[in-house]
């Protein structure tokens, strides 16, 4: 092992699910040398409390994501699409249930 | 965009109130500000669990021992929850460790001081932790995504922790003539320097206010130390405890005058001439070298794994 240098291994991002059937939310991260690792380390650090039913890692280096300067074109087809909203549409004053 | 553009943005969204998140563009002075603070305050949180850990197998009761256990493992989880905040920054575990070894990064002072007694213990709890909450409520609101997030969850968690050194200290002042001693000497020892967790005065603090220009911090060391001040004050009190503070006085608006903190001390510790410095980063170094075998043992296992998956 002398050609590796004494590390805490990898990163690896926590997503936990506080209850049943909500979303899962990102916690923080670990460092681990397997995902099995991973998992206990989550549990140990993030869930001291009861805070999650269930919880997923991911190695930090997997997770792609947008590029912040980007955002403002990256989100644009959602901004102009107002009738997607169904605040959009008018309805008969006195139609209920809608 | 341009950087002219990036840093424009930048401020704008630190002036709207809106989180700088790991991916947003930020100065570089920054981005350093926020790795020796946050770092600093995790290497507190994991230093800050050798006072404890010594009482550990003195504790009086089994409940006690529980009750200590658990505290000190949120210590390391908030230790943990900090170096990953940290780590968004793109800064390494093992640097931030590195740092803290050869001594470029420092943590609270507070914990080079000896912790003596069992009510030591409780004072820890009561007052270090009373004003690492005052501190910490107030970085809640500080301008970095992931370090807010890591406040939030750890102010959460810290209430109990002064509750229970409340309660050790309660219990020694309501004690025989003995333990109630020992409950005014943890006092009149921890006092000051607990005031001192704040850092120097604010016309003494030079990282101040670039800090809050950034919003990386919120208030100003001298409003929260009286924040504290005023809200330990009343507590002593009710245990009949005397703060070792001649000066102290309540003044007409509900807070308190206090007196001139011994700063040549403060520098003093700061330097690396408090009683315990040696003892705290001696002992930390030693117990991370002797964890060397493990980590060794788990590198191989990772690499055995991966070649596994890789051939699978």
């Amino acid at each position: 092992m002398s050609e590796v240098k004494d590390n805490q291994g990898p990163l690896w991002e926590v997503f936990i699910q506080s209850k049943n059937n909500l979303p899962y939310k990102h916690a923080g991260s670990v460092h681990a040398f397997d995902g099995e690792m991973a998992l206990q380390n989550a549990r140990d650090l993030y869930t001291r409390r009861g805070e999650g039913r269930a919880i997923w890692v991911v190695p930090s280096n997997q997770i792609i994501s947008s590029v912040p300067t980007d955002e403002d074109s990256f989100f644009d087809p959602s901004d102009d699409k107002i009738y997607r909203h169904p605040t959009f549409y008018t309805v008969k004053e006195g139609v209920k249930n809608m | 965009m341009d950087e002219a553009k990036q840093e424009e943005l930048f401020w704008k969204k630190i002036e709207a109130e809106e989180k700088i998140e790991p991916k947003d563009w930020m100065p570089e002075d920054y981005r350093k500000n926020l790795i020796r603070q946050i770092s600093q305050h995790a290497h507190s949180e994991v230093i800050g669990m050798q006072p404890e850990g010594n009482w550990i197998t003195r504790a009086p009761s089994l409940r006690a021992k529980k009750v200590l256990l658990a505290k000190i493992q949120d210590e390391a989880g908030h230790g943990l929850y900090l170096y990953s905040a940290c780590e968004t920054l793109g800064v390494s575990r093992d640097t931030l460790i590195e740092q803290l070894h050869q001594q470029k990064a420092k943590y609270s002072s507070i914990f080079n001081y000896p912790v003596l007694s069992w009510a030591d213990i409780g004072a820890v709890g009561w007052l270090v932790d009373g004003a690492a909450i005052v501190n910490q409520v107030s970085l809640q609101r500080t301008s970095y995504g992931p370090y807010s997030r890591a406040m939030v969850r750890i102010c959460k968690e810290e209430s109990f922790h002064q509750r229970q050194g409340y309660e050790i200290i309660t219990q020694m002042a309501n004690g025989t003539a003995e333990q109630r001693e020992m409950a005014q000497d943890a006092l009149n020892r921890l006092w000051w320097p607990s005031l001192m967790m704040f850092g120097p005065t604010d016309k003494d603090s030079p990282n101040s206010a670039k800090a809050m220009k950034w919003k990386i911090k919120r208030e100003s060391n001298d409003l929260l130390r009286q924040r504290f001040i005023d809200k330990t004050v009343p507590q002593a009190e009710i245990l009949g405890l005397s703060i070792p503070d001649p000066d102290l006085e309540l003044q007409a608006d509900g807070s308190y005058k206090f007196g001139e903190i011994n700063w040549q001390e403060f520098y003093d510790v700061v330097q690396g001439n408090g009683p315990c410095n040696k003892q705290r980063l001696d002992h930390h170094i030693k117990a991370h070298n002797e964890g060397a075998w493990v980590r060794e043992a788990a590198i191989a296992y990772g690499m055995s794994k991966s070649k596994e998956t890789i051939a699978a």
